[in-house]
């Protein structure tokens, strides 16, 4: 066979196999060696709610994408290059996300007649069945060659085995021409505390990488230059970290300790994670006993002075609802990050959505509008959480932040900016008064009341969820309560000043407007790319500030012939905008199926209203 | 400066029924707390108020004080958040028995676990007053009340073996109409470092008249009620005629002077017992088998969940290198493209 080197642009290669067959880690590492080697990547797990399914099933089956490009990568990619299945279940799985010029590679030691059947395969020929006898397969008995690597190492036949990851992983970097030495520094410091299990997993590493360049069956090895990146220092980030960060920068810039009180929630409990190692930077966190909790500790140290912070995900939003609106009427800066998954209920906890938008508007009793802003990627993600910090303290007010599974789970190199670049942020904290302190005084400005902590003397005060007057008394009075509601929907309205202007990406006019929010971004972005170089008269329209939306919003819609609201619900973002600019029309291009986008979907969702 | 009781009095109309047990409670409070600040050397802008929903809920507002009316059941939650971002605060908070027992419970039970520096005052009138006239998590078996029209069938708590199981390190007991007792009470609660929980027997006027009348009674209260103080030995009644002995690990009424019964051979107070065995009997003492036990009954040290926050903190920070926003950013793999 003629071995052929490939010179590309880009490459999607996906790892898969059992849950516990280690594939995040593999892909993770994959992603970190190509990012560090300088090309672009965007990774994107896609894994099971079980932490251990089956063995061997179909439900079982974790998946991990990872985009690698010399130039721009916008999206983890739709299909790949290069699939790797472990098991016979992971190919069934996963053989429709293969190219028809794709390379699979295949364990052949897990295709045992007993797990072809427990994949649920009609025949003991998956290869025939799922129809890909012509894409190039490389059958290889990985685990046979993991025993054989390890077989003098001393560790027990189950711990050997458990190392065929690395041992393909060792394969995909021969076949990408990645070099090793930063997975070895890996090894070394995850291993720090086991030292004897540093040896024998750079060896099996090292072996799938030789065993790969000796077999005649790896034809094709790609080469991806290094993308012509931004002068500067980067690092890779997840959405979830970026969040975590983005909050605690918020933190540093207003002076206010971070408070964080929040409950384990897939996909949100990473940023509570990553937030619980920086004590050193001053973040208290709080694991609470329940969402409730979460919420409510966190409103009880946005009261004592903190920046507060509540993270989760729907179902857990949900919990929060009655909370929020005490945040609101209180008029206490807090920050709720939704990182949505697939509703309703417990949905598909691991799979990503967008469907929690109209909670997030609406979900509350009562009139209860709150400042909704949305991340567009997993590094945006740190801008996002630091200007929702900013605008909940500077305005006084709840403020939730709506990232998606597939933000928080993936990620990409981020140009690490410097903190001298981000806006001051000048919370209304007031220190004494003349006169009787009247808590819900408001500047004439923004419409915030001002933040007066407890311990100061002389502004002792009362808050609370019933309805107050300006003084800060109860008070039932009718009129009083309308100014109130009024009041507090027109700070949030105000907010329009002080958010960006609304961008286009694209001609200023154009037959089609494409419109999205949040995470879809990048797809969005492929598809607008694709579209343009084709020729079509279109533009891109993607928003980070939902409520309020950017005041040039009407000015912008009413340059393009037609719009078209692409999101990953039935069309929550498109009702929304009907109700607020209601002279418009308003195409649709939905998907709610726990999964991202496919670049292809939306261009042909284009296409159809050209 | 020492302060007056009126220092803590709002300018608000106190809105509760009259001859709502809440009253007395609320004159308590306003009577302990110069002796509250002037022991603990606190000023008055230290204090805060926190409350649920509920009748007595309402109370911060009476108070001239930073003060908190949150939501139903939440008030120990929002407490806790305050405490962890200032520390220095005194939080003081009202709840119900609904509100703490029912909708609050986990709350509830989490704070006392973590033995979070406050004080949380039980108002527990055995109904539901605000929503008019339901059973409560402490209503006791076959109560009659709206929602109970044939009785209730199930069984109450009994708060302060709650306040133990859930590790509580202060407990204590008063009826509203003691007034010095509750005093004393809120003194050596605001004293505690932890988590005290201070159940106060209530009278709903209204919904429950008279729920607590036969030990409250004045005519038979110092007969049917025991108040117990640390130290001391557990004497009772009108006459101080009566007292409680362990026999066989269980606690039994003996009288003074008969079978050869001395004060020295009572049982003495011990609030300080890591143990909480007997501290468990005593709460859970009924009449007309026994009188009901008032003042302190547990009081224990251990690290409170703010001190040891603000510890931790303090060892981290001493350890890590990263001390700013944009060294966490330059850490770890970081590449540079030239």
């Amino acid at each position: 066979m003629q071995h052929n080197v490939i010179d590309t642009k880009d490459v999607v290669i996906r790892f898969c196999g059992d849950s516990g067959d280690g594939m995040q880690l593999t892909g993770t590492l994959f992603a970190d060696a190509s990012a560090l080697y300088g090309n672009e990547i965007s990774t994107f797990p896609d894994y099971p709610a079980e932490i251990r399914a089956p063995h061997g099933t179909v439900s079982g089956v974790s998946g991990f994408q990872v985009h690698v490009g010399s130039v721009e990568v916008n999206t983890p990619g739709d299909y790949a290059d290069v699939l790797v299945a472990m098991n016979p279940a992971a190919l069934r799985a996963n053989a429709k996300w293969a190219k028809a010029t794709a390379t699979i590679i295949i364990d052949t030691d897990t295709f045992t007649e007993e797990l072809i059947k427990r994949a649920g395969y009609a025949t003991l020929d998956p290869i025939t069945e799922l129809r890909i006898e012509d894409r190039n397969i490389i059958y290889s008995p990985i685990t046979t060659l993991t025993k054989e690597s390890l077989k003098d190492s001393g560790m027990d036949q189950k711990s050997i085995v458990r190392c065929k990851n690395m041992f393909t992983l060792g394969m995909c970097f021969f076949m990408f021409n990645r070099p090793l030495e930063y997975t070895y520094a890996y090894l070394e410091k995850k291993f720090k505390k086991k030292p004897d299990l540093i040896a024998p997993n750079k060896k099996v590493l090292f072996d799938g990488f030789n065993y790969a360049s000796n077999i005649q069956a790896v034809a094709n090895t790609y080469t991806i230059k290094p993308a012509k990146q931004e002068k500067g220092l980067y690092r890779n980030i997840s959405g979830n970290q970026a969040t975590a960060w983005g909050l605690i920068a918020a933190s540093e810039k207003s002076g206010r300790p971070l408070f964080c009180g929040s409950y384990p929630i897939t996909p949100a409990t990473a940023i509570l994670e990553e937030l619980a190692i920086h004590k050193n930077l001053g973040v208290k966190t709080l694991q609470a006993e329940d969402e409730i909790a979460g919420i409510c500790t966190a409103i009880g140290a946005a009261y004592a002075g903190n920046m507060a912070v509540t993270t989760t995900s729907g179902p857990g939003l949900s919990l929060k609802s009655e909370a929020l609106g005490l945040a609101m009427i209180t008029e206490l800066p807090l920050v709720i990050v939704d990182v949505q998954r697939s509703g309703p209920s417990t949905g598909i906890p691991t799979k990503t959505e967008q469907t929690d938008l109209n909670q997030a508007l609406y979900g509350r009793n009562g009139e209860c509008p709150i400042a909704v802003i949305a991340a567009h990627s997993p590094s945006h993600c740190f801008d996002a959480a630091f200007y929702a910090g900013k605008f909940a303290m500077e305005h006084m007010m709840p403020v939730i932040l709506l990232s998606e599974g597939f933000l928080g789970n993936g990620s990409e190199p981020w140009k690490i900016p410097s903190m001298k670049d981000y806006p001051a942020i000048n919370p209304p904290i007031i220190n004494k008064c003349e006169g009787p302190f009247k808590p819900f005084e408001r500047d004439p400005e923004t419409f915030a009341r001002k933040w007066a902590f407890p311990g100061t003397p002389g502004l002792e005060h009362r808050v609370g969820g019933l309805e107050k007057n300006t003084a800060g008394v109860i008070s039932s009075d009718p009129e009083n309560h309308e100014k109130m509601v009024a009041e507090r929907a027109e700070k949030i309205a105000r907010l329009a000043n002080y958010i960006p202007q609304q961008k286009v990406i694209g001609p200023e006019k154009a037959d089609v407007l494409i419109v999205g929010w949040g995470g879809t971004f990048g797809h969005l972005l492929s598809a607008y790319n694709t579209l343009s170089e084709e020729g079509r008269s279109v533009a891109l329209c993607h928003f980070d500030f939902i409520n309020p939306l950017p005041a040039n919003t009407a000015e912008i819609f009413a340059r393009y012939k037609k719009i078209i609201v692409c999101e990953l619900n039935s069309g929550q973002f498109a009702g929304y905008l009907r109700a607020k600019l209601p002279q418009f029309k308003y195409e649709q291009c939905n998907k709610v199926q726990g999964q991202p986008f496919i670049v292809e979907e939306v261009v042909n969702a284009v296409k159809n209203i050209l | 400066m020492a302060y007056l009781p009126q220092d803590f009095k709002s300018n608000q109309e106190v809105r509760w029924c009259p001859g709502c047990g809440d009253h007395a409670v609320l004159a308590s409070i306003h009577r302990a707390l110069p002796q509250v600040c002037e022991d603990l050397h606190y000023t008055k802008e230290r204090l805060v108020f926190v409350s649920g929903i509920g009748c007595s809920s309402r109370l911060p507002y009476y108070m001239n004080t930073y003060g908190f009316h949150s939501i139903h059941g939440r008030a120990t939650a929002i407490s806790t958040g305050m405490k962890v971002a200032n520390p220095t605060l005194s939080i003081w908070q009202a709840c119900g028995d609904g509100d703490a027992l029912a909708i609050g419970g986990n709350h509830f039970i989490h704070a006392i676990r973590r033995n979070i520096d406050i004080n949380i005052i039980l108002f527990n009138n055995q109904i539901y007053g605000l929503t008019k006239g339901q059973y409560s998590p402490t209503s006791r078996l076959g109560q009659i009340t709206k929602t109970s029209p044939y009785g209730t069938v199930e069984n109450p708590f009994t708060p302060g073996s709650l306040v133990l199981g859930a590790r509580g390190t202060f407990f204590a007991r008063s009826l509203d109409s003691e007034l010095a007792l509750n005093q004393e009470i809120f003194v050596s609660a605001a004293k505690h470092d932890g988590c005290s929980v201070c159940e106060m027997l209530t009278n709903c006027v209204i919904f429950n008249d008279g729920a607590h009348m036969t030990i409250s009674d004045r005519e038979v209260r110092a007969d049917r009620t025991i108040t117990l103080r640390h130290g001391e030995p557990m004497v009772f009644g009108k006459e101080k005629d009566k007292g409680l002995i362990l026999e066989n690990g269980k606690l039994k009424v003996v009288r003074i002077g008969e079978n050869g019964i001395t004060v020295d051979k009572l049982l003495v107070h011990d609030a300080h017992a890591e143990d909480p065995a007997i501290q468990n009997q005593l709460i859970n003492m009924k009449y007309p088998d026994f009188p009901v036990a008032l003042g302190v009954i547990r009081e224990v040290h251990e690290p409170t969940y703010d001190d040891r926050v603000r510890d931790q903190l303090a060892e981290v920070k001493e350890k890590s290198p990263i001390t700013c926003m944009d060294e966490l950013l330059r850490s770890g793999a970081t590449w540079k493209v030239e």
